[in-house]
């Protein structure tokens, strides 16, 4: 199948998702009862898990904490079986070094780092299933563990995919095929409320006239996913609230 | 070989809500704006950002006259004034303990406000800070008071009193500190034969009811010869298997609650309490006791 063809004249793409349309995603929280936060998300048959210890004092190496700063510690790890090629080592190469630091850098940018000093932020996420987009799908899981464990963050961040398609389309959220079959792919992780970029990464060179037009389905693409993890949250304070009797919350409970 | 091992697949997991019906108030969500008027003062979870208070935690919003704060359904425990609190030392340092007790850092236990053996007026010499680790050492668990906060936000604990102290036998179960309900008293002489701590962090304390007379060597004694019996510890550890019980259903744990779950799991062998659907149910009883005890 050449290139041209990602996008079939009816305007369905390979999985029979139209341009604009995102894969399915499904997500939950607090799916573990060790860290202080955790969630799940599924975008297509991308799999991620997410793990948020913190914030607590600094242990190892006591120079690092800071006065002013909460310290921000991300791993990424990818599972060994998640790739069709089985994978030597899930951490420590080049890759997961690089997008460790990504992670890193578009969680800063949320996170209120001032108001914890001294202390330190743990953030774990491990792929299950990569099917294209692991990126964004590590910092929506991220976002959605920080939420859980409570840290305050100052909107959602959200990623998303995009590339272009047909020489001059421009289609979202973007699977292992057609990042295999398609050109260049452009990750942009936003904050979608305040339309702030925190971090744009493009895989190849585009023609800068088609830059604009992938760059708004990019940030639509996050627009969206943050609506869709938005009403996961809801829903799970909801399922939690109703248990506790909204007692823990301040809300009057007869005795 | 033990001959009933459970295995499940993971689509058969159990859901543990137990949802009441009753109203919803409003959630809020990071990023959310609660109101666009600059005359409400910010809380916890909360920020401003061109002049309209925003939420920075999911939760449920809190008013307090002008003061707007949305408290989280998680996070770590923050510290007050007057809680009782479980922790565990981590560090010998010079003139104090560092014990973790759940809080964002580690909290401070100065050797000036512990009781030392040998009664209250006693001076403190050099001699005690060398025999630090000789009263509390690394992994000892205590329970201990909340004496003030520091500026930081760590804590400064104390055990002036012979309530506090070094804990000898028994089983510390971690739950969620917002699943601890506020009350006055925190140490609770259960009727079914044990002692049990509701630490405001979090941290629940179990152990049996041991009969020594209280002396004024101030807690630092660990009784572990006593020989605790049989039906002694399968009562602790049924207790402790409801608190965890009740805890998987995110209900609120206090006296009244683990006593109410202790006898509705009477019907259960103390190890069929782990199995997930007999902790739904445990926690479906649990909460229609407790909902006759309010409405009736």
């Amino acid at each position: 199948m050449s290139r041209k063809e990602l996008i079939s004249k009816v305007g369905l793409r390979l999985d029979g998702r139209r341009a604009d349309e995102l894969r399915r995603i499904r997500c939950k929280l607090g799916v573990f009862s060790e860290p202080d936060g955790s969630a799940y998300i599924e975008q297509g048959l991308t799999k991620v898990l997410a793990a948020v210890y913190g914030p607590h004092q600094v242990r190892g190496n006591r120079l690092k904490a800071q006065a002013d700063a909460v310290i921000i510690n991300c791993q990424f790890s990818m599972a060994v079986f998640s790739t069709s090629e089985r994978k030597k080592r899930p951490r420590g190469d080049r890759k997961s070094t690089e997008l460790s630091l990504h992670l890193r850098q578009a969680l800063i940018a949320a996170i209120e780092v001032e108001k914890y000093p001294w202390s330190q932020i743990d953030v774990y996420v491990e792929v299950l299933h990569a099917d294209g987009g692991i990126f964004p799908a590590c910092v929506n899981a991220a976002t959605l563990a920080l939420i859980d464990a409570g840290i305050p963050i100052k909107e959602y961040v959200c990623a998303c995919t995009a590339s272009i398609a047909n020489n001059n389309q421009a289609m979202v959220d973007i699977s292992h095929e057609e990042e295999i079959l398609g050109g260049p792919t452009l990750t942009i992780v936003a904050l979608p409320m305040s339309e702030k970029i925190v971090l744009m990464e493009m895989s190849q060179r585009f023609h800068l006239d088609h830059l604009k037009s992938v760059l708004e389905k990019a940030l639509e693409g996050c627009k969206n996913t943050k609506n869709i993890l938005d009403q996961a949250v809801q829903n799970h304070i909801v399922d939690v609230g109703a248990s506790t009797g909204w007692a823990s919350t301040g809300e009057k409970v007869k005795r | 070989m033990p001959s009933n091992i459970q295995i499940r697949l993971a689509t058969d997991r159990v859901n543990y809500t137990i949802a009441l019906n009753q109203r919803i108030p409003k959630i809020y969500t990071p990023g959310e704006v609660i109101t666009k008027q600059n005359e409400f003062m910010r809380g916890h979870g909360t920020y401003e950002e061109n002049g309209d208070l925003k939420a920075s935690v999911a939760g449920v919003k809190e008013e307090i006259n002008k003061l707007i704060s949305i408290r989280p359904l998680k996070c770590r425990y923050n510290g007050e004034t007057g809680d009782v609190v479980i922790g565990r030392i981590t560090e010998v340092q010079q003139k104090r303990w560092k014990v973790d007790t759940n809080s964002r850092l580690d909290s401070i236990l100065l050797l000036s406000s512990v009781n030392l053996p040998g009664g209250e007026l006693r001076r403190r010499s050099a001699e005690d800070e060398h025999m630090m680790r000789k009263y509390l050492q690394e992994g000892d668990l205590i329970s201990a008071e909340v004496q003030n906060v520091f500026s930081d936000g760590s804590l400064s604990l104390h055990t002036r009193s012979l309530k506090y102290g070094k804990l000898s036998q028994g089983v510390l179960v971690k739950v969620s500190p917002t699943l601890i309900k506020r009350s006055k008293t925190r140490f609770h002489n259960l009727p079914v034969g044990a002692n049990i701590i509701l630490g405001n962090n979090g941290y629940i304390w179990i152990s049996p009811i041991m009969n020594v007379e209280e002396s004024s060597v101030g807690g630092f004694v660990q009784n572990l010869e006593e020989v605790i019996s049989k039906p002694e510890r399968e009562t602790i550890s049924r207790l402790r298997n409801c608190i965890q019980a009740l805890a998987q259903c995110k209900m609120m744990l206090y006296d009244t609650s683990v006593l109410y779950a202790y006898e509705e799991s009477l019907k259960y062998d103390v190890k069929e309490l782990l199995i997930p659907e007999a902790i739904v149910d445990l926690g479906i009883l649990t909460q229609e006791r407790i909902s006759m005890l309010t409405s009736g």
